[in-house]
């Protein structure tokens, strides 16, 4: 029990998963900064900023529900969960349980689930835009997200167990990789979908229309302040923790001893900073095209190249 | 859906600096009306002026606008020079050319940079600031500020530019057209832009004549009206340079034209400072008779007038200015119904609305609050700076 509370609130869990998403979150601020010929801010900076909102006032809404201050910590907790079970089955894979990938792919949900409802309650017409954007968001995203799931299933030959995805990549080859040593199209292609669901998971451009600063101000949290709006913060920043790690733990699992871990996971936030610094944010009726046109069929190449073998 | 929401953008809004108000009736994310309210930053400039001799309004009428801060007090002076009938040296000519056009590069690189920032697209906007610095810095070399240089003045120029900086000012414009190149490579060529811009905030040519648009807002509709061609004033018909029109009238098409428009510029610097005979920029003009007079400069927005009337004493009686975004921010109105709200940010800005910031700074210790340096201290600051470029 007392090692579960361990899991659950320090490590892998809230205090270690927090950390090391905020610190995520000082890189992905710092590469973007280094692109646009800034400086960037120091190491801790997301750090200071979570204590200096938590310690503001926080201003309701005349007229908005409770939902508008349960729902951050709704997408927190959620967050954290996700944290903890995709962790664990990285520690200790024999320890997972039977279908916990589909139960992590609905916890990822969640969180901009909270958004829209947090948003949806406080009565401001430019949340409302934002949470209709998010919803529109999330439909869009998550059919390839979950057919990329299905892919590494197939791949690991129906197991739908995180513990048995990763045993089974260490014992024989990544999803990225065939058994002859040849790049595996279904795995490449699964991949760079999930890293374009990733993008619009965490919310960066081009597919962060539901926050869109200069559109509809913040969109989503233009009414949140002080506590609340630094758990949003935190939830965001844990799920840059999460996100790549659940593709390096479906795609890319063959050696996970920390050095290389880092190294995997280093690599993907370059990808995902640089993806946002190249682009133009998408309109919300282009990314839900570019999701259930280009994306889904993409993925449902993959899963057929899968069931083939390739 | 029938409900109507209004999305407000302005008074105070991340998307446009200056307080505007623009009301966005949507449906879901259609914007089925909008309506503009203007107003909230009437400084009472043509009053002020009234009260102000000849001399001294240029420096006025400068600062109506940070970033257009020479085509107001070039209007200006070409409105008194038509009504006293002055005629200016013709090296004054070159040099007022040659800082209109300098100062349509650094506003048409602030807009790419902003409408970059506009669509989310923040690493254009940082990267267009910074190819935009060296034009400020030449600035600063020719008359020591960065933004209102007040080089203009009724029968000429208040400064000359020295036949030695010639050289590093072609050098600036040389270095400029690589980052010019970067520019048009990045915009034509990426497909997400292209889907961005492509097809939005369209005005058709009917629309921008019966709006009355200007500028390369009304260029990119295939309306080819630019004063410098139409009624060519200061050096722009002893240079050989084109008006740029596209057909499309959309806000890739305005892009467009800004971007080229950089490169005509350019290409008139270098035109004029290779021209630019020796000898006064000064008229010395001494008294302005009675009478009435117009003058119009091509903007980096569009058309900017002038109205001066004189009694025969040493101020205008009645001076009216109108500038390019009183016309081109009204077209908005059919620009921007039945687009997105995401269309709708981008088209209002498209017309660059003329955006204006003045700060004054001080520098604090944090620890003690005690003042490190005032305004003065950073003005010594800059001229130090200034002294350093010339001196290298």
């Amino acid at each position: 029990m007392l090692k579960l509370i361990f899991n659950f609130l320090i490590f892998p869990g809230f205090l270690f998963a927090s950390c090391v998403g905020l610190i995520a979150g000082w890189v992905d601020r710092k590469v973007t900064a280094r692109i646009q010929w800034r400086v960037g801010p120091p190491w801790y900076q997301n750090f200071v900023d979570i204590i200096k909102l938590s310690g503001k006032e926080i201003i309701v809404p005349q007229g908005a529900k409770a939902i508008f201050l349960l729902s951050p910590f709704a997408g927190l907790l959620s967050a954290v969960l996700a944290a903890v079970i995709l962790g664990r089955s990285i520690l200790v894979p024999a320890q997972s349980f039977v279908g916990d990938l589909i139960v992590l792919l609905y916890l990822l949900v969640i969180p901009a689930a909270s958004l829209i409802f947090g948003a949806s309650s406080s009565r401001n017409p430019l949340a409302s835009v934002g949470a209709s954007r998010e919803m529109k968001m999330v439909l869009g995203y998550e059919l390839p997200f979950i057919l990329v799931a299905v892919v590494a299933i197939i791949k690991c030959e129906g197991a739908v167990k995180l513990g048995n995805i990763l045993s089974y990549q260490m014992s024989f080859t990544s999803n990225l990789i065939l058994p002859s040593g040849w790049v595996s199209p279904s795995g490449l292609i699964a991949f760079s979908v999930a890293i374009l669901c990733m993008q619009a998971k965490l919310g960066f451009v081009p597919f962060d229309a539901a926050e869109a600063e200069q559109e509809i101000m913040g969109g989503t949290l233009i009414e949140y302040s002080g506590l609340p709006l630094a758990v949003f913060k935190l939830t965001k920043a844990l799920l840059l923790y999460t996100m790549p790690l659940l593709l390096i733990v479906l795609f890319w699992g063959k050696d996970l001893r920390p050095a290389f871990l880092i190294v995997k996971y280093v690599s993907l936030l370059v990808v995902v900073i640089l993806i946002k610094n190249t682009n133009p944010r998408l309109r919300i009726d282009q990314a839900l095209r570019f999701f259930w046109g280009p994306m889904t069929v993409l993925a449902l190449v993959a899963v057929v190249l899968a069931l083939f073998g390739i | 859906m029938s409900h109507k929401i209004v999305v407000p953008i302005g008074p105070y809004h991340p998307l446009q600096e200056e307080p505007e108000l623009f009301r966005l009736y949507v449906e879901g994310e259609k914007v089925v009306d909008l309506d503009i309210v203007i107003g909230y930053n009437h400084r009472g400039i043509e009053e002020l002026s009234e009260h102000k001799h000849f001399d001294q309004v240029p420096f006025l009428v400068e600062r109506i606008c940070g970033i257009c801060s020479t085509s107001h007090p070039f209007a200006y002076v070409n409105a008194v020079e038509d009504l006293a009938g002055i005629q200016v040296p013709e090296r004054a000519l070159y040099i007022r050319t040659i800082i209109a056009e300098m100062e349509r590069i650094h506003s048409h690189l602030l807009w790419l940079g902003l409408a970059g920032h506009f669509i989310g697209y923040n690493t254009v906007w940082m990267w267009a600031w910074k190819y935009r610095e060296p034009v400020l810095n030449v600035f600063e070399m020719i008359s020591g500020n960065r933004n209102h240089y007040a080089m203009m003045k009724v029968g000429g120029v208040r400064r000359d530019i020295k036949n030695e900086d010639i050289p590093a000012l072609k050098k600036a414009m040389d270095e400029l057209v690589p980052a010019l190149d970067l520019f048009r490579g990045a915009v034509v060529d990426d497909p997400v832009i292209q889907a961005r811009l492509k097809g939005i905030g369209i005005l058709t040519k009917e629309q921008c004549v019966d709006w009355c648009v200007e500028g390369p807002t009304a260029r990119a509709s295939g309306l080819n009206i630019d004063v410098r061609k139409d009624e060519p004033y200061g050096a722009y018909d002893r240079v050989d340079w084109n008006v740029i029109v596209h057909e499309d009238g959309d806000i890739f098409a305005k892009t467009l034209v800004r971007i080229l428009e950089l490169y005509e510029s350019v290409s008139i610097i270098r035109q004029c400072l290779d021209k630019m005979p020796c000898g006064e920029i000064d008229a010395n003009v001494k008294d302005i008779p009675p009478g009435e007079g117009i003058g119009r400069v091509e903007a980096p927005r569009g058309e900017c007038f002038h109205y001066v009337r004189s009694d025969g004493t040493n101020r205008p009686t009645r001076h009216k200015v109108r500038a390019p975004s009183y016309m081109n921010v009204a077209s908005n109105k059919v620009a921007a119904v039945g687009g997105t709200i995401s269309d709708a940010a981008i088209t209002l800005a498209a017309v660059d609305p003329c955006y204006c910031c003045t700060e004054r700074t001080a520098v604090l210790d944090r620890g003690t609050d005690k003042k490190i340096m005032n305004g003065w201290d950073l003005i010594r600051l800059s001229q130090e700076k200034t002294e350093r470029m010339r001196g290298k």
